[in-house]
């Protein structure tokens, strides 16, 4: 028993302790944070635009047509470059996403950290645009009617009608994505990008010794995603206050 | 035209994308300040969406709509405007869930007839007490009976103050018990001279409120009549029939 305890001890100060090892993990979690953080920052708005645009098009689409051809027509284009952007990105992997990001379109940038952040946030904005336009279209067509019928332009029954109450629905949805995103950002490691899990392979490969470092790793994760729907759940519940 | 007529229908066709419905053929009718137009018919007639075209929820075909000496049909004019001036009571009554009773009836008049808070407030309290729920102005739609909601539907649509009601099936989606009290408001609001036009199948108010009775059917206006000539005298063969089953 003792000789147990005496060697996880020892492999402990192995993969943590020596060579200040433990660092590495504390830069890997910085940067898996400031990846997901700004990525998410990109994906909920560039989300927000494609689902408005999407939606848009869908809904009100046909009346533009006959009242204002000009505005239709951007539109129309808007929406053919939308589709295209969410088929293209939902269609292939992140990885190789990100490969292309880094190797080819910024292949003079020496930013790692600033790509994995364009290259997950585009990413992440493809499937937070569908999140949205699906909350958008669950509404009932009632809500738009009655904001129409009191007279609010199309945008106007969008800003304050059918928005709040898509947010609420859409919620635990998003909260889904970004812990997906979280995690999704372990892939950084393929151009060359020291996050969490990076990390944690670099010290298994000077150690020679995978347990710690890798359950270490997942261990962070687990609590980085807790913390999360922790604060999401909070959001959620502050939000459900009101009616029903 | 006299200087009466507050909407003037002409010659509306609507057809639906697919080819197979003609659901308008080529109706024309005329609302006239203070009346109260009743459109009775068989579902599937086109009177939901003859109604639905009066403040253009429904886009027909082609036919002109003129409020106001205005065509709103004509695609340059801003068609929101006109709304303010028309309001809905709808089947389902569209409360906006998230938010309280009193926000529902302010919302618009804030945002679209720059009315200050209390001044909205105001006048939504005193709406609320004429159709006496004066009590429920915090509480949330989902807390209200559908009777209850329907009233709200009303006076929310009473708060931008229209010059003309448009109402889509008002009962229809009410329990027995509940239809008096949104029929008692309704007639109360025709008792005042208020412009209505009421798609319904409640022949009892038809007979009682109404200053002419429209019959649709197959999308086209078989009769329009006062009650007592709809009810009494129906002239064709299809209103006598539809009148067999529903009376």
């Amino acid at each position: 028993m003792s000789s147990w305890l005496e060697n996880l001890q020892s492999q402990f100060i192995l993969n943590f302790v020596e060579d200040n090892r433990w660092f590495l993990l504390v830069q890997g979690v910085g940067n898996t944070i400031l990846i997901t953080a700004v990525a998410l920052l990109i994906g909920v708005v560039l989300g927000a635009l494609v689902a408005m645009v999407r939606s848009t098009f869908d809904k009100n689409g046909e009346d533009m047509k006959k009242r204002h051809k000009g505005s239709y027509n951007l539109l129309f284009v808007c929406n053919a470059i939308c589709k295209f952007y969410l088929t293209v990105i939902r269609g292939t992997p992140v990885v190789v996403q990100l490969m292309i990001a880094y190797f080819i379109i910024f292949a003079s940038s020496t930013n790692g950290i600033g790509v994995a952040m364009i290259a997950f946030g585009i990413n992440s904005g493809a499937y937070v645009a569908e999140i949205i336009r699906g909350g958008i279209m669950s509404i009932d067509e009632g809500q738009f009617e009655a904001g129409r019928s009191l007279g609010f332009s199309y945008a106007q029954t969008m800003n304050y009608i059918i928005i709040p109450q898509v947010f609420k629905v859409v919620l635990p949805t998003l909260c889904n994505e970004f812990i997906v995103l979280i995690k999704e950002t372990s892939v950084a490691g393929y151009v060359g990008i020291r996050d969490l899990t990076k990390s944690g392979d670099i010290i298994r490969g000077r150690t020679y010794s995978p347990y710690m470092p890798l359950f270490a790793v997942a261990l962070i994760y687990l609590f980085m995603v807790l913390i999360l729907e922790h604060l999401l759940g909070k959001v959620e519940r502050s939000l459900r206050k009101n009616e029903r | 035209m006299n200087d009466n007529v507050m909407i003037q229908v002409k010659n509306l066709e609507k057809h639906y994308s697919d080819g197979s419905i003609h659901a308008l053929d080529g109706v024309s009718l005329e609302i006239d300040k203070g009346e109260v137009v009743v459109i009775i018919g068989p579902s599937g007639s086109g009177k939901s969406t003859l109604l639905r075209s009066l403040n253009l929820l429904e886009v027909p075909t082609s036919g002109q709509i003129i409020v106001d000496g205005v065509d709103i049909t004509d695609a340059a004019i801003d068609i929101n405007l006109h709304r303010q001036k028309m309001g809905m009571v709808f089947q389902h009554f569209n409360l906006f869930p998230n938010m309280t009773v009193l926000k529902n009836m302010t919302i618009a008049p804030m945002k679209l007839l720059g009315k200050s808070k209390e001044e909205a407030e105001a006048k939504a309290r005193e709406l609320l007490c004429t159709v006496g729920l004066e009590e429920r102005a915090d509480a949330y739609p989902s807390q209200l009976s559908g009777g209850q909601k329907q009233r709200i539907a009303i006076v929310r649509a009473l708060c931008m103050e229209p010059e003309i009601l448009l109402f889509d099936e008002p009962t229809s989606a009410l329990d027995p018990e509940m239809v008096g009290e949104v029929l008692d408001v309704m007639k109360s609001l025709a008792d005042k001279g208020m412009t209505m036009a009421v798609v319904t199948h409640e022949m009892g108010f038809a007979r009682e409120v109404a200053s002419r009775v429209v019959f649709m059917d197959a999308g086209s206006i078989i009769e329009e009549n006062t009650p007592e000539q709809i009810f009494e005298h129906p002239q064709s063969e299809r209103l006598r029939n539809f009148l067999a089953k529903v009376l």
